[in-house]
């Protein structure tokens, strides 16, 4: 799933983030175009997203709005922090923007281990955005264990994509 | 005790003289058999032979077939749906062969006290249940309940009981109870509720309602609308409150609801997530895990409100917990090692130790009502439900499936009840297993179902 965000990363191509790809090529086939996740309001319209907008914020992080994680490991990785950075530099260019961090694991744990998993997953990517300069005031995390899978298989891949902390801009 | 001999008294010209008496409802363990030894012994673990023991389970009788709250189609009516209840009960759990009243013959009322065994015999049945139902004045039901061994043409158990029509089906379950617990020696288990998660809608948007049933799965009620999230319930010892997680406001956290007024409050005053809710055995106490910056501890709160103790403080993630039978222990999850294990600890927090030591990750540990097993889910690449001794030897794994989880314990420790998702759909449904493993049946639930809380038996 890394891999995901680095090909988006890298076909977006505007970003020098000197992303670490310790991850990047391993045994999966390219997945399939992730398209399915990202909402449908981001579609370009003719006058482009209002800013503050959730579309506008996954336009202007280049859809890097999704940090994925290892089984069970909920670290940011040099991936995972690039698309921090991105999420951060939005943040303090839009100041009356706050976010929701939501975080999330695969199918594949216990309820309550997974919710308490999910909750450090989130907290994991708010305590980097804070590290970078924004207000932890302006950040609010919740977990939601294995409640929400954005990819509705059971196998490798689908968890990989599942296992994720989403930021969520509220104006 | 002492009332249970008095109703012996009353039922030793019963059913005849046991007309309109007053025959208070017994509670809990007052309801087993007076008179030891001369039964069956034998447990649901090691007795394979008990799978051969047939019970003929034909339609309790009636005195005069009268209207009833209860039933459509009067007393007699009744009577024949209250030998179906318990003929199901007792199916399907490894221990005997019961046979209901539509493929066995009708006895009379004057046969309920004086079987006509031959009847019986010739049927092959050895064991006999006889009851019947009789509508009171007062419009509640008297209910009397027989087990008679066929070969020795004698009674081995009796008991009645006094029910709003209403509970007609506690009254089967109180049957089913005493036979079952006169037959094996165990405690009995019909006779409780169930609270779970009910689930509709896609995998990726699931609808969660907390829900409650009896254990057979019928008087099934939803709790909650379905508009905020609801998971992992458990039931209050008295069965007058329930504790559960709810996303409402999208702040997932545990709420104490009160199922008499519908009302419901935090577990603590706290914008903090807080999760895994549960009990002590005697309802005073309440454990809740809770996060805080992303480190989740386990705390102890009165069941009253008031401060919270915190229980464990590592920086690993410390979640669940299950009390031993006398509340001196407890048992929990921890990560503190790397993965997901189970460990001890004294009620007070004290003494953590690690119990689960054979590969793998361990998870969801529930202590079983006897205190002589820890049910846990074993994650081996699978998700099994396995149970150990509490000194975290003796693992043995009742299930293999793809993923079966969060075991809850009948209330006499002999049956585990817990939760299989489906590879794929994410389908969810209930599930029962005896301590053999061998005995494995779906318990129906009107929509698919999760997160399974078994509560004792009924007060």
């Amino acid at each position: 799933m890394k891999r995901v965000v680095l090909i988006s990363m890298l076909s977006a191509g505007s970003l020098a983030l000197g992303a670490c790809s310790k991850k990047a090529p391993e045994e999966l086939p390219p997945p399939p175009v992730d398209t399915s996740v990202t909402t449908p309001t981001a579609s370009p319209t003719p006058t482009g997203p209002v800013p503050g907008t959730q579309a506008h914020f996954e336009n202007a992080v280049n859809g890097q709005n999704v940090i994925y994680f290892d089984t069970d490991q909920y670290n940011v990785d040099g991936v995972d922090a690039a698309a921090l950075q991105t999420q951060a530099q939005y943040l303090m260019q839009y100041s009356n923007v706050n976010a929701t961090i939501q975080g999330h694991t695969d199918e594949r744990g216990t309820r309550d281990y997974n919710l308490a998993l999910g909750e450090r997953r989130a907290n994991s990517a708010k305590n980097y955005l804070v590290g970078l300069g924004v207000p932890a005031t302006r950040l609010r995390t919740v977990s939601y264990g294995k409640e929400q899978p954005v990819a509705l298989g059971s196998n490798a891949q689908a968890w990989s994509q599942n296992r994720r902390a989403a930021t969520i801009v509220i104006n | 005790m002492k009332r249970l001999f008095v109703l012996i008294i009353l039922f030793i010209a019963a059913p005849l003289s046991a007309q309109d008496q007053e025959m208070p409802m017994p509670t809990g363990g007052e309801a087993e058999v007076a008179e030891d030894g001369g039964g069956l012994s034998g447990s649901v673990s090691d007795d394979g032979d008990w799978e051969d023991l047939s019970i003929a389970i034909p339609g309790f009788a009636t005195d005069r077939d009268q209207p009833t709250a209860a039933s459509s189609g009067g007393t007699s009516a009744l009577g024949k749906e209250l030998a179906r209840v318990i003929t199901a009960d007792l199916k399907n759990n490894g221990l005997f062969r019961p046979t209901g009243p539509d493929a066995l013959p009708q006895p009379r009322f004057a046969q309920i006290s004086a079987p006509a065994f031959s009847t019986w015999s010739g049927r092959s049945a050895e064991m006999l249940v006889h009851g019947y139902v009789k509508a009171r004045v007062d419009g509640r039901l008297t209910v009397g309940c027989y087990l008679y061994d066929v070969a020795l043409q004698d009674e081995l158990a009796r008991d009645g009981w006094v029910v709003p029509p209403t509970d007609w089906r506690r009254a089967a379950h109180k049957c089913a109870d005493l036979i079952y617990s006169r037959l094996t020696g165990e405690s009995p288990f019909f006779d409780s509720r169930i609270a779970y998660i009910a689930e509709t809608g896609p995998k990726g948007n699931r609808t969660k309602r907390l829900a409650i049933m009896d254990s057979d799965g019928a008087n099934h009620r939803f709790i909650t609308t379905g508009r905020s999230k609801a998971l992992t319930p458990r039931y209050s010892p008295d069965y007058k409150q329930l504790l559960y997680l709810s996303y409402t406001d999208d702040n997932p956290r545990i709420y104490v609801y009160d199922i008499g007024t519908g009302r419901q409050r935090l577990v603590t005053e706290s914008t903090n997530p807080t999760f895994a809710p549960r009990w002590s055995p005697d309802g005073r106490w309440i454990l809740y895990s809770m996060a805080v910056g992303g480190n989740t501890d386990i705390y102890r709160v009165s069941a009253q409100g008031g401060p919270s103790v915190r229980l464990t403080d590592t920086p690993g993630i410390d979640i669940g917990g299950s009390y031993s039978p006398d509340g001196r222990k407890i048992v929990f999850e921890s990560d503190r090692s790397g993965s997901q294990q189970i460990y001890v600890m004294n009620a007070d927090g004290s003494g953590q130790k690690r119990l689960s030591f054979f590969g793998g990750r361990a998870a969801t540990p529930e202590w079983s009502p006897r205190g002589d097993q820890i049910a846990f889910t074993h994650i081996t690449g699978d998700f099994r439900v396995a149970v150990m001794n509490p000194q975290g030897g003796g693992r043995r794994h009742l299930t293999n499936s793809w993923q079966d989880e969060a075991p809850t314990w009948s209330p006499n420790g002999r049956i585990v009840q817990f939760f299989r998702t489906e590879r794929n759909s994410g389908r969810t449904s209930l599930w029962q297993v005896d301590l053999t493993g061998d005995n494995e049946r779906r318990l129906p639930t009107p929509v698919d179902a999760s997160d399974p809380a078994w509560g004792p038996v009924l007060p």
